[in-house]
């Protein structure tokens, strides 16, 4: 018999190993704890991410299904322990493809192509695909992956930096993309201060209940290792947060009734072993389930149990814009269609799960968490923990994607908790479901609208309602349920206009921000609308839409006068590319009887940054004594490319070249705030922060040179070169007494976008800054089985001014396949689904083709002329691939996502 | 307490220490390590992997003899007569690379999963467990083993060592369909196999089952026998009924009539496979 003994060995990069875990416990584990091989990042533990995955022997695994006794003798590689040349050849292409957004799949997505290239160094596309099916990736649509891998073993020459004044525009590969490919990136998971304890929370089963504690000392006692148990009754501070203050409702930990399934009622602070060891099943807790609500006809129905007793109807919120008077233009109109639409729970279903670490600093509680609001989770924090924000401190790991959910606060206050109660560092690593369980989704909504054409095809009128289901609590139900009203004609002139919602509770997951704030849901709404609408005017689709189009000097619905709108050069852009995949969809139904392909078009606007509130950016730039830019960037970059696209601006507006900067932060203690990554806002806020910090800082520069300002600067140890007219003066750096921040040169600029409050008809100037996009979907569906695959995109978006086209692709690539699997496949069960495997995202083999168009139309607010971009490449998707679900099969699509068995039934309905 | 964790490499002492009890047998534990969010297998574990013997695909006496620890890359790699082409389809649909690598054939049948994608393509094959214990050995055919959804005949003393694919139902050629919402790493709505001998150009003996659709994956024996004589497109003509033959049950991937509409589809779809003149591509 062979019994083991928990020794095992294996090889890792030629050298032998001896670790002394389990042989039963996942080899993901081992490396990462035992070898500190951190690159294997745990996704999932269930096989269904590939973000662990490793070659054993050559050939690839997912080391968290692997039991460290089937690695025994074997050879173990990674990311950090390879020292293959392919595998530097995947890392510089990975860079310079731009292949690695928040960086978290990559190290799994490296192994899985090392083991192809090592049997076919060129591989084709579908070899490609086939070898990296098993890694899901959120950010990137795998475009980038693909083309990485594939000329891994070609590499081109490397472009040479840019110049002084050359940064912007440039397709540069993001400044912090070496760590993202050699493994040693830090993620919340991946740092864990010495001697920390563990925490784990105890957490609701049911959707709705109330529940007592039993004898918890006695629990605590009955389990060494434990350390403390800390319920509600703990909280020094108030127990409710929330992203928007005044409504803030959401208990760190429930008090007496859990308002949905995932909800933490308790943390447990123990040895990790202990708490690992932990079977929850004993704990003293008792609970009454409660009657629960989990869809917004539920919630919103009388009757229905109260979530929160000072919200009558269970209404959050309602919003609405006005303006006209639409049921008179809609009377009177030639054409009038109407519809209803439903949307689902989507999930984030980022790769990396919840995680961070604390520890107390002196007088400071430091939390090292993924974020996407730094700020916000410390001051968020310090209110529950009782704590003046300035003695917490919040440094933001590298987010392995956010999409919105992690500007809420998830493990920063249970960890908060647990260091003031205990006294020691904790840590905290959310597993798959429980991220999944407690953490916001994108809202469901149901959703009907009347839209009017007259008889030339100019739309007259509309009128949309939205219902929101926004969750047991408020997150971003207010921000949802204004946008959506705001962006509910999309970028067409729509005169006469009623667009209202309401934000409803139910017990279902908390919905928060995703990507849009419900303007994707809306869009769907709306852009299929259009699409009948053209129909019964007897107009092409296209040219509907390019006949109504918003232009520079037009009303909006909210009553604001736009300039630098680019909807038109967007759809312009397109033409050609529609009179082609008409054509293409037209010949291929001649002989593909059970195959039909239809092309869809579908457009988008988007405001940047918060919807009438305030949200500046602060910038600080400084130069040190020795002649080092220090660039304090408190934007976190998520993946989209702020470190980089921030970088570019500041470099420009300085007239340094943008190799020079060094980027700090972010972090609470060491960068002024940027505000929260989210609403397309860092390229247009923070970047125009930096922009301003760039010109005062060159100014002072110049001003000191006694320069004009053509000159050019040239930064050096210890000194500036300013040249101009073959005139040369220096600035010795070395000599200048250290100003406020330490530095011998620095500038802080603050920007915050000009934009006023919507009275009650929702009049007013939401934002400063929108964007603009249309994207052409090419579908084909299978009619006997109603399964669709989507055969390629084409994206025209107006960024105002491209800061980044690799970036800004990497852009428009992510955000469609969230918008093909919002259309296709994303449908978030509450209670069913909190897995990867029931939960489906687009694999690698999901996602077409996808050619981008970069339009610039400049903005005359943006900083440089730049617009957002990061949402708005996921608002046409869904409707355009929905439109050509209906041009090809003649299926009206009213539920998504477009599962196989509703998009059947839809066809039967049309016939 | 220290969980035990036997890793033996024959079989004899692991067979042994089932019969003592208290073992949950491992392979490539594909499905054991996602039914716990624990950091190490729950409980005390027999490690089969390493019982020499149990991997590897041999002929004899005319069948084929599949050992329990075969990973579905194993059986996608290997050379095998074109009845297994299903098969070989199917392996390369469990999950992606990384679960092709580990899972193996005996534990997607012990896991009894109604969509484990394996078992339509083995039942068309007349597939039998070799199931072995202290006790003695037994063989039962796969429709017999497979008693219910997570369910089967394994006695918990007992291994199952081998599937076995008896000589004759190595004739013909096999196909096997998957149906999901996403190309790579999905769950089957529903999934066929088929296993079909021509003889001049006409169907002279098939073989249908359909997964993900009840309880268990079935045989479709009456649809097999209405194809006998028929030439693979005349048969593909039109769906079967399958009516009353299916129990899908609706979940979040697919409603029950859609389900028994698909399979039926796929089933056409198998048999259309076979026509020499299609071109028709997978589902």
């Amino acid at each position: 018999m062979n019994l083991h003994r928990p020794v095992t060995t294996l090889t890792v990069r030629g050298k032998t190993c001896t670790v002394t875990s389990p042989p039963a416990r996942r080899l993901s584990e081992v490396l990462r704890e035992d070898l500190g091989l951190k690159s294997v990042k745990v996704g999932c533990d269930a096989g269904d991410c590939g973000a662990c995955t490793v070659l054993i022997d050559g050939e690839q695994h997912c080391a968290c299904l692997t039991p460290l006794a089937q690695a025994a003798g074997r050879a173990v590689e990674t990311v950090e322990a390879s020292d293959d040349p392919l595998m530097t050849g995947l890392q510089t292409a990975f860079e310079a493809h731009g292949a690695a957004q928040c960086g978290i799949c990559t190290p799994g997505m490296l192994m899985a192509a090392l083991e192809l290239l090592r049997a076919e160094p060129e591989p084709g596309q579908a070899q490609v695909e086939m070898a990296l099916a098993g890694v899901l990736c959120r950010c990137t649509g795998y475009a980038k992956i693909v083309q990485a891998v594939m000329q891994a073993t070609r590499p081109v020459g490397a472009e040479p930096a840019p110049a002084s004044g050359a940064a912007v525009g440039a397709a540069l590969p993001r400044l912090d993309g070496r760590a993202k490919v050699d493994g040693t990136e830090v993620f919340g998971a991946d740092e864990c201060p010495e001697n920390a304890l563990a925490l784990c929370a105890l957490r609701s089963p049911h959707h709705h209940a109330g529940f007592a504690f039993g004898d918890i000392a006695a629990w605590t006692r009955a389990h060494p290792g434990i350390v403390a148990v800390i319920t509600a009754a703990d909280i020094a501070g108030e127990n409710r947060f929330g992203v928007i203050p005044p409504l803030a409702d959401q208990p760190a930990l429930a008090e007496t009734t859990a308002r949905f399934l995932g909800e933490a009622v308790a943390l447990i602070a123990g040895e990790p072993e202990a708490v690992e060891a932990l079977d929850l099943a004993g704990f003293p807790v008792t609970w009454h389930p409660l009657p629960h609500s989990t869809h917004q006809a539920e919630g919103a129905a009388t009757g229905a149990a109260q979530l929160h007793a000072h919200r009558a109807e269970n209404t959050l919120i309602r919003g609405r814009v006005a303006r006209g008077d639409p049921d008179a233009a809609l009377a009177g109109s030639a054409y009038r269609v109407t519809g209803s639409y439903e949307t689902s729970y989507v999930e984030h279903a980022y790769i990396e799960p919840e995680a961070g670490s604390a520890w107390i600093e002196g007088e400071t509680l430091v939390i090292q968490a993924c974020t996407q609001a730094p700020v916000m989770d410390r001051d968020d924090t310090a209110r529950v923990l009782g704590l003046p924000p300035e003695r917490v401190r919040i440094i933001p790991t590298t987010a392995g994607g956010g999409f919105g959910s992690k500007l809420d606060l998830s493990v920063q206050p249970l960890l908060g908790l647990g260091v003031l109660r205990t006294g020691r560092p904790c840590s905290m690593v959310y597993s798959r479901s429980e991220s999944m369980l407690s953490t916001t989704k994108r809202h469901p909504g149901t959703m009907q609208a009347t839209i009017g054409a007259d008889a030339a095809g100019r739309i007259t009128g509309m009128v949309f309602h939205g219902d929101f289901n926004t969750g047991a609590y408020s997150s971003w139900g207010p921000t949802v349920a204004t946008r959506v009203p705001v962006h509910a004609s999309g970028p067409y002139r729509t005169p006469h206009i009623r667009a209202t919602s309401r934000a409803i509770h139910t017990n279902g997951p908390v919905a928060g921000a995703f990507r849009g704030f419900g303007v994707p849901q809306a869009a769907i709404c709306q852009e299929t609308l259009y699409d009948e609408l053209a129909q019964a005017a007897g107009i092409d689709r296209l040219a509907f839409r390019r006949l109504n189009v918003l232009s520079d000097g037009d009303i909006t619905p909210t009553g604001q006068r736009l300039d630098g709108v680019g909807i038109a050069p967007c759809l312009d852009a397109l033409i050609p590319h529609w009179a082609r995949a008409l054509d293409d969809a037209a010949s291929w139904n001649r002989d593909q009887p059970g195959r039909r392909r239809g092309v869809g078009i579908a457009s988008c606007w988007y405001g940047c940054g918060n919807t009438s509130l305030p949200n500046p950016s602060t910038i600080r730039i400084g130069i040190t004594h020795q002649g080092r830019l220090m660039l304090h960037q408190g934007a976190t970059d998520i993946g989209q490319g702020s470190n980089t696209v921030i970088s570019q601006i500041a470099a420009d507006a300085l007239g340094l070249p943008v190799g020079q900067i060094e980027l700090i932060g972010p972090d609470t203690a060491l960068t002024p705030d940027c505000g929260k990554t989210s609403a397309s806002r860092q390229t247009y806020v923070t970047g125009k922060a930096a922009e301003a910090a760039g010109r005062a800082l060159r100014a002072q520069i110049l001003r000191l040179a006694n320069m004009g300002e053509g000159a050019a600067l040239t930064l050096e140890a210890g000194r500036i070169v300013a040249t101009e007219d073959g005139q040369c003066r220096e600035i010795a750096l070395g000599a200048r007494a250290p100003d406020d921040h330490g530095y011998a040169l620095s500038a802080e600029e603050t920007y915050d976008p000009p934009t006023t409050a919507l009275d009650e008809d929702g009049q007013g100037v939401p934002y400063a800054v929108y964007g603009y996009g249309a994207q052409i979907a090419e579908v084909e569906v299978d009619t006997a089985l109603g399964t669709t695959r989507v055969v390629r995109m084409t994206a025209a978006h107006d960024l105002g001014r491209v800061i980044n086209p690799l970036l800004a692709q990497g852009q428009i690539e992510g955000g469609i396949a969230q918008g093909l699997g919002l259309a296709l496949m994303e449908e978030f069960v509450p209670g069913k689904s909190a897995n990867l495997h029931d939960y489906l995202i687009p694999t690698i083999g999901d996602v077409p083709e996808i050619r981008s168009i970069l339009i610039e139309v400049p903005d005359p607010e943006g900083p440089m002329g730049a617009k957002g971009l990061g949402e708005h490449v996921l608002i046409p998707t869904a409707p355009a691939i929905l439109n050509a679900i209906r041009h090809a099969t003649g299926a009206r699509i009213t539920r998504v996502p477009a599962l196989p068995h509703r998009v059947l039934a839809a066809i039967e309905a049309s016939r | 307490m220290t969980s035990r964790y036997l890793r033996p490499t024959d079989l004899q002492p692991a067979l042994e220490a089932l019969a003592a009890g208290g073992l949950t047998v491992a392979a490539g534990c594909t499905d054991l390590f996602p039914a716990t969010e624990r950091k190490h297998l729950a409980g005390d574990i027999l490690d089969i992997t390493a019982v020499t013997g149990l991997r590897g695909i041999a002929r004899r006496d005319g069948d084929l003899i599949i050992g329990a620890a075969t990973t579905w890359s194993d059986i996608a790699r290997a050379e095998l007569p074109a009845a297994l082409d299903g098969l070989k389809l199917a392996s390369r649909e469990v999950g992606a690379l990384q679960i092709q690598n580990r899972g193996t054939i005996a534990g997607n049948l012990c896991n009894a999963s109604p969509a484990a994608d394996g078992v339509p393509p083995l039942l068309t094959l007349d597939a039998r467990v070799v199931l072995r214990s202290v006790r003695g050995a037994r063989e039962l055919p796969l429709t017999d083993f497979l008693t219910g959804p997570r369910q089967t005949a394994r006695a918990p003393d007992e291994l199952l060592t081998a599937v076995r694919l008896p000589q004759a139902g190595l004739a013909g050629r096999g196909h096997f369909l998957k149906l999901g919402a996403r190309k790579y790493l999905v769950i089957s709505i529903a999934m066929g196999a088929a296993r079909i001998e021509l003889s001049q150009g006409r169907i002279a003996r098939a073989a249908l089952a359909i997964g993900a659709c009840g309880p268990v994956a079935i045989r479709l024996a009456a649809v097999e026998q209405a194809l006998i004589g028929q030439t693979p497109a005349e048969a593909a003509a039109s769906a079967p009924d399958l009516a009353g033959m299916l129990a899908p049950i609706d979940d979040i991937r697919a409603d029950a009539p859609y389900r028994a509409r698909a399979a039926a589809e796929l089933v056409r779809r198998l048999i259309h496979g076979f026509d020499a003149g299609a071109q028709d591509r997978a589902a």
